[in-house]
């Protein structure tokens, strides 16, 4: 009796060491399973991180930028161009523009790099004896933005004024160490006579690294690239998130609203449906092929303009907006078009008066994201070439242009390394930080507006 | 007159005609005893619109067909001599009428045929402008009359109204339906183009990518073989998912099942933002962070990575469609019916044994049509590739080594060259095709297995 109760007890207390063996085993792999899961999770947030971290610390240096104040006369004697010419009475506007044309050629033609090197050498007189490698100091854009605040204001001739000049982009990467310094001659584009004036004129507080608002001022420029900026890129994504609005938003909202309220079950509504769905995920480059065969090849339209580009982008974000205006029609209640329709009032009537206006916040949301996701679309805009070089700032949607990410694009594959570099991942805070402020604003509006039934 | 003080203007006709109807009807409406059909507001908008919608129409197509009615006039009323213009020559020709007529002046003195032309040409752009503001007007105003003319009390305006309404919602949402169709001609179209120079099985099965550029000329094409490059868009896809997958459904199982709320408020936003960024951005940062960092990695263990490869693509990539993968497994995870979990967890299951025994089998379906989606994104995905990628379109099995892909040859094919004449731009096209009937397969099957496994439950 006693041998059996005791056998008993051994299976039990052995069942119970196998269960509790097994348990722990089990609840290790809980355990385990769940480190995985947040280890994705926090793996999934330092990529965040990562990314976050590098673009900024690479970018943020390059809105500061070297750079001389110094009083530059601007001497007559070398820019001996005569008056600006007026437009006489008989003469026909294109003989005019020729004329002027002649003389901004006259003033472009000056002797600029002289103005400078006075400026600089009145700053400094030792400078005299170099005089010659003074003329790498400055980058080349600065001759054209004194020419053109002559041309604007001829009278300037003959007078002394404080201007802020850049510093060339090599002299820039050189001063501020983004070379390394050990290089041999060989392989620096600096002279060691230029690099020795410029460590000088550095520590002597001649020039400076200071903030420099040329990133947003200027446009694209090849020549000069210290004086390359977005404000050209900038311009053109304007337009084209204008086109976008203009189009995409009331021809997405218009076919939602269609689809969702008004449209029978037919085989053609059916059609639509399975259109757009299919529509949101044809890959970008797709859309930008439409836009090269139809917009370009066929309908003629001009290359590179942003009203091509908006159109592109417009037809990819239709789909966008389709499907959020729809979801935010559908959280509408029945109830509420219902008791439209029971006091009298038409289809028309109820959809456009009680579910629209109830609608607005999660419609403005969508169409935000929409319009978020074309500024930051590439692949489409170089299918139509808007990756051209444009050194303009476009005013209006049908002259040449480019756009903030392609802008980047092209920056990335620039030649001069360790100085756009850093220019490439500014333009990308100012493309990230617009991305950031649109979609803040969808979140914004959704929290502000949103209802709950 | 320009073009927007004519809309402007036909704005105000429109809403002169609005009041114009809306008085008139309340004036019936007091001098009838029965009541009105609509209420006075519909009455004024169907005036207007009468008014507004048949000048509109006339403007956009004048303003559509005008130029090149006046250019064939002008044209055909050049001298003999002058008859056989090729189209270049015709357009500067144009260009330079139209630089005289506007009083602006020409380089030299003009040809007196060319003074007679730009004579005309400026002629009939008076006369053109006077007959389209003309017949805008006369249009607009018939119909404001004959509408406010009609207007009495059975008139059904309400219905007329909303009529004019319905149809201008339905053109809308054919636009998405002219969409694709202008998609697939456009690409067929240009494929066909592409194919009469190069046959389709040597496109298709072809092994070798070698493009020569169109201006070497003579009839040697080269090579245009499509596999080197669908086996590098695979390649990468294949890399972006083996990140993405594992990490993406992790962590929409972590957030669906286990986090606390406030780490699911914070990580769950946080996560997403790297589904809002430009894909250019992912670019540049595989370009210049991941790219040499894989390279430094290589040469510490020994191994040789290129810093532009389709490993560099394919992991940026897959942190590109992580919050795709994740928040798509997060929705269909969340849908899974409480009673499946509790009768597992009742049985005596652990958490995760549920989630993997239980939970997982009956989201299967929707998780992998989640796979699909996010397969298809990868492969479509272009500027990563384009800058990361390396470029090198040659067939070998090592994701250390530089590949090309079907989007990149794309892009690479059709910028900086407008010709549509040659095979080397054409090819985009075909290779446009390729992409969006594989991009459109897998969304079709992904779709179908979503929807399938969704009527399970509902």
């Amino acid at each position: 009796m006693s041998s059996t109760m005791d056998s008993a007890a051994d299976k039990r207390d052995q069942i119970q060491s196998r269960v509790a063996s097994s348990l722990r085993r089990r609840h290790a792999k809980e355990r385990r399973f769940r480190m995985f899961g947040l280890a994705a999770v926090m793996i999934g947030l330092a990529f965040v991180a990562v990314l976050f971290v590098s673009i900024f610390s690479r970018g943020l240096p390059a809105f500061w930028q070297s750079s001389m104040t110094l009083d530059v006369y601007f001497n007559p004697e070398i820019l001996d161009v005569g008056p600006a010419p007026v437009r006489q009475q008989d003469e026909s506007p294109r003989d005019f523009e020729q004329r002027q044309q002649s003389w901004r050629t006259r003033l472009t033609m000056a002797n600029w790099n002289k103005v400078m090197q006075d400026a600089l050498i009145a700053a400094k007189p030792e400078l005299e004896e170099h005089r010659r490698s003074l003329r790498k100091l400055f980058t080349n854009g600065e001759k054209y933005r004194l020419r053109d605040m002559v041309a604007e204001d001829p009278s300037l001739i003959g007078q002394t004024h404080s201007v802020k000049l850049l510093a060339d982009a090599e002299v820039d990467v050189w001063v501020r160490g983004n070379i390394d310094r050990s290089l041999p001659d060989s392989r620096l584009q600096l002279s060691p006579e230029v690099r020795r004036i410029a460590d000088q004129l550095h520590d002597e507080g001649i020039l400076k690294v200071a903030f420099s608002t040329v990133l947003f001022t200027n446009p694209d420029s090849r020549s000069s690239p210290a004086s390359a900026g977005l404000a050209g890129a900038f311009m053109g994504s304007l337009f084209m998130m204008m086109v976008v609005i203009c189009l995409a938003v009331p021809v997405g909202v218009a076919s939602a609203i269609y689809l969702e309220e008004f449209a029978p079950q037919n085989k053609f509504v059916d059609l639509i449906e399975v259109n757009i769905n299919n529509l949101a995920a044809v890959p970008s480059i797709v859309f930008g092929l439409l836009g090269a065969s139809i917009f370009i090849n066929y309908l003629r339209l001009p290359l590179s303009a942003p009203l091509v580009g908006g159109l592109v982008l417009s037809l990819m974000t239709l789909p966008t907006v389709i499907i959020t205006t729809r979801s935010a029609l559908k959280a509408v209640p029945p109830s509420i078009r219902q008791a439209a329709l029971a006091l009298g009032a038409s289809r028309v009537q109820t959809v456009f008066q009680q579910v629209l206006p109830l609608a607005v916040p999660g419609i403005l949301t969508g169409s935000i994201i929409g319009i978020a996701q074309a500024l930051g679309e590439t692949a489409p805009l170089l299918l139509i070439g808007m990756n051209a070089f444009v050194a303009n700032i476009p005013a209006t949607p049908f002259e040449q242009s480019t756009a903030l990410p392609v802008q980047i694009y092209l920056w990335q594959g620039n030649e001069m390394r360790n100085f756009f570099e850093a220019r490439t991942s500014a333009a990308i805070i100012v493309l990230v930080l617009l991305m950031i402020t649109l979609n803040a604003l969808a979140i914004w509006l959704r929290k502000k507006f949103e209802t709950r039934w | 007159m320009d073009n927007m003080t004519l809309i402007v203007l036909l704005l105000i006709l429109m809403g002169v005609a609005y009041q114009l109807g809306l008085t008139r009807s309340r004036a019936i409406a007091r001098n009838t005893t029965g009541r009105m059909n609509s209420r006075p507001g519909y009455y004024g908008w169907l005036v207007a619109l009468w008014c507004g919608l048949p000048a509109l129409l006339v403007f956009i197509l004048w303003t559509l067909l005008e130029p090149s009615v006046i250019r064939s006039v002008v044209l055909n009323q050049l001298p003999p001599e002058m008859a056989d213009l090729t189209a270049q020559q015709a357009d500067s020709l144009m260009r330079r009428l139209n630089d005289i007529a506007s009083g602006y002046g020409v380089a030299g003195d003009p040809a007196a045929y060319e003074v007679a032309a730009a004579e005309t040409l400026s002629r009939l752009r008076s006369i053109g402008e006077l007959a389209k503001i003309a017949v805008m007007a006369s249009l607009a105003l018939a119909g404001l009359f004959l509408a406010r003319g009609r207007i009495h009390a059975d008139m059904r305006a309400r219905n007329h109204v909303e009529k004019v309404i319905n149809v201008g919602l339905l053109l809308c949402s054919g636009v998405a339906i002219l969409t694709t169709v202008g998609i697939v001609f456009s690409m067929f179209g240009e494929a066909m183009r592409f194919f009469s120079f190069v046959p389709p099985t040597d496109f298709f099965f072809g092994t070798n990518w070698n493009p020569r550029f169109s201006s070497t000329g003579g009839n040697a094409y080269g090579d245009f073989g499509l596999l080197p490059l669908l086996w590098g868009t695979l390649m990468v896809s294949i890399i972006a998912l083996l990140v993405a997958v594992p990490l993406g459904l992790m962590t929409a199982i972590f957030m669906a099942e286990y986090a606390p709320g406030w780490l699911r408020s914070f990580a769950k936003p946080v996560i997403e933002v790297l589904a809002g960024i430009p894909t250019i951005v992912y670019g540049v940062f595989a370009l210049m962070v991941v790219g040499p960092f894989f390279s430094d990695l290589g040469a510490l263990v020994g191994i040789q990575v290129r810093s532009t490869s389709a490993l560099t693509a394919g992991f940026v990539m897959g942190v590109m469609i992580i919050p795709f993968v994740s928040s798509l497994s997060d929705d269909i995870i969340t849908q899974v019916p409480q009673s499946l979990r509790d009768g597992s967890l009742g049985l005596g299951a652990t958490k995760s044994e549920t989630i993997r025994q239980v939970v997982l089998p009956a989201a299967l379906p929707g998780i992998v049509g989640a796979f699909l989606l996010a397969a298809s994104r990868a492969i479509g995905e272009t500027m990563i590739v384009v800058l990361a990628a390396g470029n090198s379109p040659i067939l070998h099995a090592n994701p250390f080594e530089a590949v090309s892909t079907v989007t990149v040859t794309i892009v690479n094919q059709l910028t900086g060259d407008t010709d549509f004449a040659s095979p080397q731009s054409l090819v985009a096209f075909a290779l446009g095709l390729t992409l969006f009937v594989i991009t459109l397969g897998l969304n079709v099957v992904a779709l179908y297995i979503v929807r399938k496994y969704r009527e399970q439950y509902d």
